[in-house]
């Protein structure tokens, strides 16, 4: 029981984690209408910079919080350098844009960090565990994971409803020209908002750093994930993106922590063992494609943020 | 296709010749590199000539055509795994896999457009990764040897590099010809139809989304006999054959060469392998070279490289 | 034939709060150029989409030549005989001229599961595709690629497309806009000239060519039908001339 409950706590922490990297994708989608292949790019340079600054300062937050700094910077740089050409062009050339500013990204991230990969350990007082419930312990790190971005969907939630530039971000997504007409720079909403996702991306990289990985390539495969849980959740609604990353995170946790036992009840041991690992991952694809079947717009689709 | 006497058809004639002449090439100089070098050039063609069909002239942006590379790859694969080795079998096999998963992952692909289908796609493509990574007992993530060659009856035997190469060769031009004659048929027209103005098209009358589907399943079927190949001209097959980020090789190969033209993927395949080996001799850190370039052929040469040709053209007449 | 060719009676469609057909009920005679007029926001191109098959309306049914194609989807009521150009120019703008048309026959042509052989040299596909071209003027453009025509010779283009497939009953949605004086009367000749050889309902605005073709017209204001007869009656008409009439006539001067 306890095990459940600590799975249901993962799930719950790698979804809201995989929201942060999904809002920021459906947020940039919605407004630019920018397919941005290199988010993945900007979750593993925001793993790299924690792990680095937190070596250099001794300090876990303080590094932590450069990471986000310099992340931020290098999303608006990418903004202005690269993303600026692209708008209003046909998805195939933001595809193939994007394409090769991760095999940018990724070699130089070699070239600069060496191929091995880094590690970024919790100090001490991270490193605990808190009693939840009567007898069942949590890594508090983990629980500060699901705070954290609570509070960030919070942040964001409130942004984009109740706000004036939330309201340039939802009007934007709407009429482009009407909002450039008011006055309004569009340019440097368009800077700002893809450096707001280029942060949420970032944010994601480092807090998942500890518990998971630092090294090349990470960014490619939770950006699968991201794409998953955007076609279910519908592109261009951050609501959307909550839902399913929750599901996401949920089927995909507890998904591969019970389906052995479940696949036991029903096949030999050994084909159970064989067949697991191969089903597991599925889980959340054959979730997809049942969305794709029922409603091909994904759950929410746009504009309802 | 005008078999006009000009600079572009010169370059592609050139190019022919030179991969017919290849083997003989290889033998003179001594170099083995060179033959083992092209054979995979050549196969990957055969990658890029199948995705073309869809992307170049139907439109539809699949992202996760390096898949069926990898289905076609395990049938062989796992049947010569289990001692099956006659080809009879495995590339009936490979085709039949690679079309039967093009056909579900085109059922449900196709009825999403834009930045849904290319998201799909891909995750679909992932999925394939994920199941082949998961099969503990045909290697799994570390992928799965494979000891013998596809056998067939004598004289062909496939561990002849240079028979091998022209088996590849022929089955690449056999390829280029197929598509060709389907792209003009009325079946291709219905397909180019399709990707210049989709809503039109159901206006006139055609159900296309059947049309897509079945397109879907040819160049899916045809890139699944590359994956075959490739399969045997490494003697090895591995999940990372399908991992996503190869599905974006092939895209960049059929971009590069020149979308919607018969020969643009396979010069754009010749370009691109090439590229990487010149590059990879000056640079262990060629991608940081390849990235932008990549990004400035998107902004500013979009037609590729045989684009550019056909614009040299023009302007020479003029 | 025994009764009209186009039958609509009764529809009704609503778009969230706005009501663009209101109980609409209207019918086109065989051989007759009959012109569907109204304000903007009458819900005149709504009523040609669910004609087309491009919406479904919320209540009534639509009967063509006797055959009730209120739920048919698009592509069969083209194959049925009923064919409809596009107010906004839809075109294959990157092929060809002859190959936009080419398409519209080949639609006709039974189904196009055919791999091999060239479809551009097939002569039952070419001579259609020609014909069609000629009828409208087009023939010396071809083989140009559509996006290098103007935009007279694009609505020209959705005119021999609308006929490559040998329709009875054309739906037309404003062949004029954006044309020109002279485009305009060319169109104008065209339409008559096609008049003698199918039935063709055409909603436009230019009211000149409307009393120049139309055998019958009917009006509509708010999706409803508040007129209809012939065009001498119409111009008579008191609730017109106050809904509509008058301020086009002075619209158009």
């Amino acid at each position: 029981m306890t095990l459940f409950i600590e799975q249901c706590l993962n799930g719950l922490q790698f979804g809201l984690l995989l929201f942060l990297l999904a809002a920021g994708l459906t947020l940039v989608f919605g407004i630019m209408d920018l397919v941005n292949l290199a988010h993945g790019s900007l979750y593993m340079i925001g793993a790299y910079f924690a792990a680095t600054f937190a070596a250099w300062t001794g300090s876990f937050v303080l590094g932590a919080v450069l990471a986000l700094a310099a992340t931020l910077m290098v999303g608006m740089a990418v903004e202005v350098i690269a993303m600026r050409r692209l708008y209003g062009r046909d998805h195939l050339d933001h595809v193939l844009g994007t394409f090769g500013l991760i095999l940018f990204f990724d070699e130089s991230v070699r070239l600069i960090w060496g191929p091995e990969g880094m590690s970024l350990p919790l100090p001490s007082w991270l490193n605990t565990s808190v009693e939840i419930l009567p007898g069942v312990q949590y890594s508090s790190y983990r629980l500060a994971i699901i705070v954290i971005t609570l509070a960030v969907a919070a942040f964001l939630y409130g942004l984009v409803m109740r706000t004036r530039i939330g309201m340039l971000i939802r009007a934007g997504a709407s009429n482009r020209e009407m909002v450039g007409a008011l006055g309004v720079n569009i340019k440097l909403l368009y800077t700002l908002v893809f450096g707001l996702g280029a942060a949420l991306a970032g944010l994601a990289g480092l807090m998942q750093a500890p518990i998971l990985t630092v090294q090349i390539g990470m960014g490619e495969n939770i950006l699968i994930l991201a794409f998953v849980i955007t076609v279910i959740g519908g592109i261009g609604s951050i609501r959307g993106a909550l839902v399913a990353a929750l599901l996401v995170g949920f089927i995909d946790t507890v998904g591969r922590s019970y389906l052995p036992d479940l696949l036991r009840l029903v096949l030999t041991p050994n084909a159970a063992a064989t067949a697991a690992p191969a089903l597991s991952s599925m889980l959340i694809y054959l979730l997809m494609a049942i969305v794709l079947v029922v409603k091909p717009e994904g759950l929410f689709s746009a504009g309802g943020k | 296709m005008t078999p006009a006497l000009n600079l572009r058809t010169i370059a592609i004639v050139a190019l022919l010749a030179a991969l017919l002449l290849l083997p003989v090439y290889s033998e003179l100089v001594g170099n083995r590199f060179v033959l083992t070098l092209f054979t995979r050039i050549v196969i990957l063609a055969l990658a890029a000539v199948s995705l073309n069909l869809i992307l170049g002239y139907g439109g539809m942006m699949s992202f996760g055509h390096a898949a069926y590379l990898g289905i076609g790859g395990y049938a062989v694969g796992m049947l010569a795994h289990e001692g099956i080795f006659s080809g009879f079998v495995q590339w009936p096999a490979a085709l039949a896999a690679s079309a039967l998963f093009a056909l579900v992952i085109g059922a449900l692909s196709l009825r999403t457009r834009g930045v849904y289908f290319i998201m799909i796609t891909l995750a679909f493509a992932q999925m394939a990764y994920y199941v082949c990574a998961g099969l503990a007992r045909y290697g799994g993530d570390d992928g799965l040897t494979i000891y013998k060659r596809s056998e067939f009856v004598a004289p062909i035997n496939l561990s002849n590099k240079v028979q091998f190469y022209y088996l590849c060769l022929a089955l690449l031009l056999a390829a280029i010809y197929l598509v060709w004659r389907i792209v003009n048929s009325r079946f291709g027209l219905v397909i180019q139809g399709a990707r210049s103005n989709d809503t039109r098209m159901g206006a006139i009358g055609f159900p296309t989304y059947r049309y897509k589907l079945v397109c879907f399943v040819i160049a899916g079927t045809l890139c699944g006999l590359a994956g075959a190949l490739l399969a045997n001209h490494t003697d090895f097959v591995s999940p990372a054959t399908m991992y996503w980020t190869r599905s974006g090789d092939l895209i960049i190969m059929v971009v590069l060469g020149g979308m919607a033209s018969p020969f643009g993927p396979l010069i754009g395949t010749v370009a691109l392998l090439l590229l990487e080996e010149v590059l990879s001799g000056i640079t262990e850190y060629w991608q940081i070279i390849l990235g932008p370039l990549l990004l400035l052929v998107v902004l500013f040469a979009r037609g590729g490289i045989d684009g550019l040709l056909k614009q040299l053209m023009a302007k020479v007449r003029s | 034939m025994s009764g009209p060719l186009l039958q609509a009676d009764n529809l009704a469609k609503r778009f969230g709060g706005i009501i663009a057909s209101d109980d609409l009920t209207l019918s086109v005679a065989s051989g007759e150029l009959h012109a569907v007029i109204g304000p903007n926001g009458a819900g005149k191109t709504t009523l040609i989409a669910q004609l087309s098959g491009q919406l479904t309306p919320d209540a009534g049914h639509i009967r063509f030549a006797g055959n009730d194609i209120t739920l048919l989807p698009m592509h069969r009521r083209s194959a049925l005989g009923l064919a409809r150009s596009f107010q906004i120019t839809s075109l294959f703008l990157d092929l060809s001229v002859l190959d936009n048309v080419t398409l519209a026959v080949q639609a006709h042509a039974g189904h196009s599961f055919r791999f091999w052989r060239d479809a551009r040299s097939q002569t039952e596909l070419r001579q259609p595709a020609r014909a069609a071209l000629a009828r409208v003027g087009l023939t010396a453009r071809a083989d140009q690629p559509a996006s290098a025509l103007s935009h007279g010779e694009h609505r020209q283009l959705e005119l021999a497309m609308a006929l490559a497939g040998n329709p009875r009953l054309l739906l037309l949605d404003e062949p004029m806009a954006g044309l020109g004086p002279e485009e305009s009367a060319r169109m104008v000749d065209m339409l008559r000239a096609l008049k003698r050889e199918l039935t063709i309902l055409l909603v436009e605005h230019d009211m000149e060519a409307v009393f120049a073709l139309a055998d019958r017209i009917t009006v509509l204001v708010y999706g409803r039908v508040i007129a209809s007869g012939a065009p001498a009656d119409i111009r008579a008409d008191r609730q017109v001339r106050d809904a509509y009439l008058g301020e086009a006539e002075a619209a158009h001067e």
